[in-house]
């Protein structure tokens, strides 16, 4: 099953990366933009189909994201 | 020095030091791909009266009876997916999260700090620098708590002249965890006022395990062993360990 995983830092954590982003857009005219946030993406292929999403979660709690100071969501996407 | 990778180089031989006779206490230096700071680290503990360095193959699963550890700085495993993530499932740090657990003495620089955290050896995480740049300069680290392996030797509020290079460096802990850390001692180092470098909370430098002998911190003490270099102020965090090592009883394996 092909999987997506999105990784953001948690709420309430500082995230200069979505700031310096939400400082730069009025530049190019997008005025009012807020609470920009920049994360990261994971595709995996994972062997298997029902618990697929809860694998992946267990990886996210373990290597993937680090549940300290992100948060993620597990997608799935269709059978690769 | 059996678990050295073939084709990873152990320092220079040096003629004269080579000649000391040989000491009994030694430092395990954890090296892993991507590792940089690990020939500095052997340096700064060949430095100190008593220690003898010995590399330690990330790979390897044998810690070979080192007294101490040290995580030193570095990318290992070029910071992919975050700094320290992946380093921490190599086989040596299930050696040294054991030996850790039975009292030794472990101490992580900057990378080696990351590995730590991520390894929940160490609390906390560390995030990208506030100002989002990569910092390298001078800075001033005040020794809040002497009841650390590698503090032993400070007094309280002793200030070091130590260099920082790092670009993920903002050591973070939610609210309430900082407070109990705050309460029990374990927030070790502080940058002077003024001059913390990437935004930690409560401008912590380096932070201890609750038992005092697993220490983390961003700031590079084994580039700060000679006045060449500007400083050779963390010859009393070295020197710390030297004494403690020399004051334990010999550590369980």
């Amino acid at each position: 099953m092909r999987v997506r995983v999105l990784i953001r830092p948690k709420e309430g954590i500082l995230d200069p990366q979505g700031q310096a982003v939400e400082r730069a857009l009025p530049a190019l005219g997008y005025e009012g933009v807020s609470n920009v946030h920049v994360g990261r993406m994971v595709e995996l292929d994972v062997p298997g189909d029902g618990d697929v999403p809860a694998r992946v979660a267990e990886m996210c709690e373990k290597l993937l994201a680090n549940p300290l100071i992100e948060s993620y969501e597990v997608e799935p996407l269709r059978d690769g | 020095m059996g678990s050295l990778r073939p084709g990873l180089a152990a320092p220079e031989p040096r003629p004269f030091l080579m000649n000391v006779p040989r000491k009994t206490t030694s430092v395990g230096i954890v090296v892993f791909p991507g590792s940089c700071d690990e020939q500095d680290a052997a340096r700064a503990v060949r430095r100190t009266p008593g220690l003898e360095p010995r590399f330690l193959w990330h790979a390897d699963g044998d810690l070979g009876g080192v007294d101490a550890v040290i995580v030193p700085g570095g990318f290992s495993y070029g910071d992919y997916l975050r700094a320290g993530a992946i380093a921490r499932f190599a086989p040596m740090m299930d050696q040294v999260a054991r030996f850790a657990a039975g009292g030794g003495p472990v101490l992580g620089i900057c990378n080696g700090f990351q590995v730590l955290c991520e390894a929940g050896l160490l609390p906390g995480a560390l995030l990208p620098n506030t100002s989002l740049r990569f910092v390298c300069r001078q800075v001033d680290v005040l020794v809040e708590h002497p009841r650390c392996a590698f503090t032993a030797e400070c007094d309280p509020g002793e200030s070091l002249s130590l260099p920082v290079k790092h670009g993920f460096g903002r050591w973070y802990a939610p609210g309430q965890q900082l407070d109990e850390l705050e309460r029990k001692g374990q927030l070790v180092l502080r940058y002077a006022p003024g001059q913390n470098p990437n935004g930690s909370a409560r401008d912590v430098a380096g932070v201890m395990n609750e038992g005092g002998n697993v220490l983390g911190l961003m700031p590079h003490p084994e580039h700060a062993v000679d006045e060449l270099n500007g400083s050779a102020d963390a010859s009393r965090l070295f020197g710390s360990l030297a004494a403690t090592l020399g004051a334990a009883s010999p550590v369980a394996a």
